[in-house]
């Protein structure tokens, strides 16, 4: 591990003044909390920031489901989140996500906020035995394509960079229009989330649209109608403690036998978590059977790209909106 | 535990040496740093394995382990592992892979489990951190330690204090009413010698000990 300050701030404030460039891999500063992704990151000497300014105590950690919605504080553990009583009946598809998220150990350590900004899980930007990652080294290539891709993205990469989204529960929260509160000393503001985070074109480095000094401080979503029945389908290699290989966040408002409203997200196949609003629309008025669902559902590879071992997730992510619209159609 | 061939230039007498303190000793005096750092990785101190760059001062944390209050002078890098096997010398959380994959260095934060790999020992101040070493009522075992000798729930043994950590908090959790509901909510806890079920048969066997087998 790179040496480093450790700062302790007494309250948010302070831990605001040092400028952290939360996000960023080439940055002097970073803030740290859970520190569940950070700690791992570090020990690989992945980062090396000069700093770590912790933001451990100082984030609201508070889940409040009422009848605007749904908020909590970034500090809100993953463990914390996916046991609300509120959360699971009403935004079911948040606390699926969670649970098939991670272990139990680190749901219990890892904040909210933490989550939506864990760094890809790429074997090549992880291990810095590899000279090429534009992700962690800037212009120095991209060893995944060409090289061992089964896990990476086919939807939103560029020649720079196919890492995918490694986040479960920001797939949900896409889905539901969630959105995150930013602040930095003395400011504050609102991003929805999947404005927050940057596709990676020429830049991979920069992941969100964090500016310097700013945090994540809670995290919101408006009531909506599909949430209530709403399911999270991970499709993984390992029945748990694994990371999406492809997955799919499905909420529905049903009327009667057909779709009112669907609202669809995918993870592991997108450098960001990805909406679908094609088959969004395709889906509305539409009823739960294979023949309606399968040629909506194609839409969603409108432009993937494979680069060899992924091309398989063109047709899993397919399959998997399927199944997971049919789960959640058959809830009552 | 003899000594080895190649220490002959030391002579210990006290017979309450510690297996752990004599391989430390040995590979010391054998000059052998890198044959001790193969052995035993965790012997090496912290400063020592994290050697280059210049070292920034170190931090006063006090660390609440098992009821008692420490104080120490810990590098910023320290994790809590590192602080609990290398400054407490509370050697029963292991460290497997210190990248929070293994769950060997389980233990109990405010009564959840969490991976002391992944924190850094200055960050949990304040923190109520119970270990292996401070699960047992003086001789009295944990019913899970029980269970984990009757079934012969390991093999090596060095996935075993964390296997039980988790364990503890799985039956806490209440998510120990079936073996599909443990083995998924103990997927944070490799064993590699497969002992697996053998260790969801004793976390079964504490549950109805506890009377805490509601499922999950």
């Amino acid at each position: 591990m790179h040496p480093f300050i450790l700062d302790r701030p007494r309250d948010l404030s302070a831990a605001l003044a040092f400028r952290a460039q939360a996000g960023r891999n080439d940055a002097p500063a970073e803030y740290i909390a859970g520190g569940t992704d950070m700690v791992q990151l570090l020990q690989e000497n992945v980062r090396r920031p000069e700093r770590l300014v912790s933001l451990a105590g100082l984030l609201d950690n508070r889940i409040e489901v009422g009848s605007q919605g749904l908020r909590f504080g970034a500090a809100a553990t993953m463990a914390e989140v996916a046991a609300h009583a509120g959360v699971i009946e009403q935004f079911p598809v948040i606390s699926e996500a969670l649970l098939n998220s991670a272990s139990p150990q680190v749901r219990n350590q890892a904040t909210m906020g933490g989550n939506l900004l864990q760094r890809s899980r790429c074997p090549y930007f992880r291990d810095v035995g590899y000279s090429a990652c534009n992700k962690r080294e800037p212009g120095s290539g991209c060893a995944a394509i060409g090289g061992e891709n089964r896990w990476h993205a086919v939807l939103g990469t560029s020649e720079n960079c196919i890492a995918a989204n490694a986040s479960d529960v920001a797939v949900a929260l896409v889905a539901l229009d969630a959105a995150v509160e930013v602040r930095a000393a003395g400011t504050q503001r609102t991003v929805p989330l999947i404005d927050f985070y940057r596709l990676p074109g020429a830049t991979p480095h920069i992941e969100t649209v964090l500016e310097p000094g700013e945090v994540i401080a809670a995290i919101t979503m408006p009531v909506n109608p599909a949430a209530r029945r709403s399911h999270y389908l991970k499709v993984r290699d390992r029945a748990s403690f694994e990371f999406a290989v492809v997955s799919a966040a499905v909420a529905l408002e049903m009327d009667g036998t057909r779709i009112r409203q669907a609202r669809i997200a995918l993870g592991g196949v997108g450098t960001k978590p990805w909406r679908v609003p094609r088959v969004e629309a395709a889906l509305a008025g539409a009823n739960l059977d294979l023949a309606t669902l399968r040629p909506a559902a194609a839409l969603a590879a409108e432009g993937a790209q494979g680069r060899g071992h992924n091309d398989f997730k063109i047709e899993l992510m397919q399959r998997a909106i399927v199944r997971a619209v049919q789960t959640a159609g058959g809830r009552a | 535990m003899e000594m080895s061939a190649n220490s002959k230039s030391l002579t210990i007498t006290s017979s309450d040496l510690t297996r752990r303190e004599l391989l430390t000793v040995t590979a010391v005096t054998t000059g052998g740093a890198l044959i001790g750092g193969q052995l035993m990785p965790g012997v090496i101190s912290p400063a020592t394995a994290q050697s280059a760059g210049a070292a920034t001062a170190p931090l006063n944390v006090v660390l609440r382990v098992n009821g008692t209050e420490h104080r120490l002078a810990l590098d910023a890098r320290t994790t809590l592992l590192d602080a609990l096997r290398e400054h407490l010398h509370l050697t029963g959380s292991k460290k497997g892979c210190g990248l929070g994959q293994c769950g060997a260095c389980t233990v109990l934060m405010d009564g959840k489990r969490v991976k002391s790999c992944l924190s850094l020992a200055a960050l949990v101040e304040g923190r109520e951190i119970t270990t292996i070493e401070g699960l047992a009522q003086g001789e009295q075992l944990h019913p899970l330690q029980t269970a984990f000798i009757e079934r012969d729930a390991f093999q090596c043994g060095y996935c075993t204090s964390g296997q039980i950590m988790a364990g503890v908090s799985c039956i806490a959790e209440c998510h120990a009413g079936s073996p599909q509901d443990i083995r998924d909510w103990m997927s944070g806890n490799l064993c590699r010698c497969g002992a697996y079920d053998h260790i969801v048969a004793a976390i079964q066997d504490a549950a109805r000990a506890t009377g805490s087998v509601r499922g999950g």
